[in-house]
């Protein structure tokens, strides 16, 4: 064999030099273990996947910004080559129905997007702020009724409520009814261990009839809420069919409660572990929007954004083959020392740089504006309001979550 | 320097009204326009910046040649 310094070089040559891939987190925040190897090979190596199925994996951030928006690059679930994770992800593609937005391409995605986009710009979020800060307020003023020295689990008691109630508010969802859905929303996008496995998809297909059910409800009797205006707009003009909608809500409540919930929860125990940024910024709030913009950096929770290759492209000396499964890392974007000073240390006065924390190109997550308001206020009221906060056991002993799934705590237990 | 949106390409992700408010703004269908008056970019640093960050690489500068 000669060695073709010059031919690119393709999935197969070098395939026994890609190790397991995805890894777990020790600690929900920082890289796993093999990162830092994954990361000297940058800016595109090759991973091996529960499968044994060979897969690119995308860790240089400039690359990374490259390739996202490649059109040649493509979300859909349902092609037979897209790369899976894990066994749980195969059982739900069964079902045949790729999820809207986050699962299909262009032009369904951007029809689906234009469908909802109105609700979640800057002006209607920041419409919203006094909204968030009351719930804030409200779950805080619960929590601390019993009294300091109690053990609590914060995601439970405030990191996950706050973000169910406001996308309920703004989707129309009753919030009475949120226990149903809050469980189900963790099973689909955060539980651990394979034998969650069905229940995820058993949850999604629950919230589904919930939803479905929903749309029912509101047809009979409509409110004006985004459910209800897709309803009015969309639904009734046949520009969307029932089914099609009762996945869009559920793409949007799911996604609306696990995302940020994990953030906020990751975030305090990030803080918590800089004491001196914490301080920074109880002292001086407007320092907020950037130190979110950095914990998103820091934690990458969304670390592993799949595509499969439709077409031949030719990057850094590489050709990813049509076909092939390519996973861009967040993470090791974000991680990236060529793109960010210092990049595995949290610096909340870091300008803000150019993560991908809520990914790029069209994918690009169509909650942030929401995400970063409830973000903000989430942390500056328990800051403010909850001065002595401290974690109730040692970080390392902190439950983290399956690798695969979106990378969160499954509970954060803390006292004050 | 003339600011140009290419509206079909915009997934309204904000991001450039977000960092530079004082020359991008969001329409009611939730893109991004420039604000009128501002499409030389009002002398805004960060407006390099905004080009840049847009995930879907949908605003243009074109130089325009200085009176
Ligand atoms: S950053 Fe780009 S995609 Fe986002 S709103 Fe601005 S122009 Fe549109």
């Amino acid at each position: 064999m000669t060695d073709t310094l010059d031919a690119p070089k393709t999935l197969a040559d070098g395939a026994e030099d890609a190790p397991a891939y995805p890894i777990q987190r020790k600690c929900p925040y920082q890289m796993p273990p093999g990162y830092e190897g994954l990361r000297e090979k940058g800016p595109i190596s090759r991973v091996t996947l529960w499968n044994g199925r060979v897969a690119w994996l995308v860790t240089g951030n400039e690359l990374g910004r490259k390739l996202f928006p490649d059109a040649r690059l493509s979300s859909d679930v349902l092609d037979p080559n897209f790369p899976l994770l894990a066994p749980r992800i195969e059982a739900q593609r069964q079902q045949a129905a790729a999820p809207p937005l986050v699962g299909v391409d262009d032009p369904v995605h951007a029809r689906q997007r234009r469908m909802v986009l109105p609700s979640f710009g800057v002006r209607q979020v920041n419409a919203l702020r006094p909204v968030i800060q009351q719930y804030a307020d409200d779950l805080l003023d619960k929590m601390l009724a019993g009294g300091p020295g109690r053990t609590v689990d914060l995601l439970t008691e405030y990191a996950l409520p706050m973000p169910s109630a406001v996308i309920c508010q703004l989707l129309g969802v009753p919030y009475e009814d949120h226990h149903y859905f809050d469980e189900r929303s963790r099973h689909v996008l955060s539980s651990s261990g394979p034998e969650q496995a069905a229940q995820a998809q058993q949850a999604f297909t629950e919230i589904l009839a919930y939803l479905d059910d929903l749309i029912s409800r509101k047809q009979a009797e409509p409110g004006d809420t985004l459910l209800d205006e897709l309803i009015a707009r969309q639904l009734e003009d046949g520009k969307v069919d029932r089914n099609e909608l009762a996945m869009i809500a559920t793409v949007l409540l799911v996604s609306g409660h696990e995302t940020t919930s994990n953030m906020i929860a990751l975030s305090t125990m990030a803080l918590l572990a800089h004491p001196e940024q914490m301080e920074a910024l109880r002292a001086d709030e407007s320092l907020m929007p950037r130190a979110v913009d950095e914990l998103m950096r820091y934690a990458s929770i969304g670390d592993m954004l799949m595509r499969v290759a439709k077409e031949d492209i030719e990057v850094e000396g590489h050709v990813i083959k049509a076909g092939d499964g390519v996973i861009l890392s967040t993470m090791l974007m974000n991680r990236d020392a060529q793109s960010f000073e210092k990049a595995d240390d949290l610096d909340i006065f870091r300008p803000s740089g150019r993560h991908v924390a809520f990914g790029y190109g069209i994918h690009q997550c169509i909650g942030q504006n929401l995400a970063r308001a409830e973000m903000e206020i989430a942390l500056a009221t328990l800051l403010r309001r909850v001065p002595s906060l401290r974690l109730a056991v040692p970080a390392d002993q902190v439950p983290v979550n399956a690798p695969f799934v979106l990378q969160g705590v499954s509970e954060l237990p803390v006292t004050w | 320097m003339r600011i140009s949106i290419d509206t079909d390409r915009c997934i309204g992700s904000a991001q450039c009204a977000v960092s530079v408010p004082f020359v991008f703004e969001q329409d009611d269908d939730g893109f991004s326009t420039v604000i009128a008056g501002r499409e030389d970019g009002a002398g805004h640093p960060m407006v390099r910046e905004a080009v840049r960050a847009c995930p879907v690489q949908a605003i243009t500068l074109a130089e325009t040649q200085e009176a």
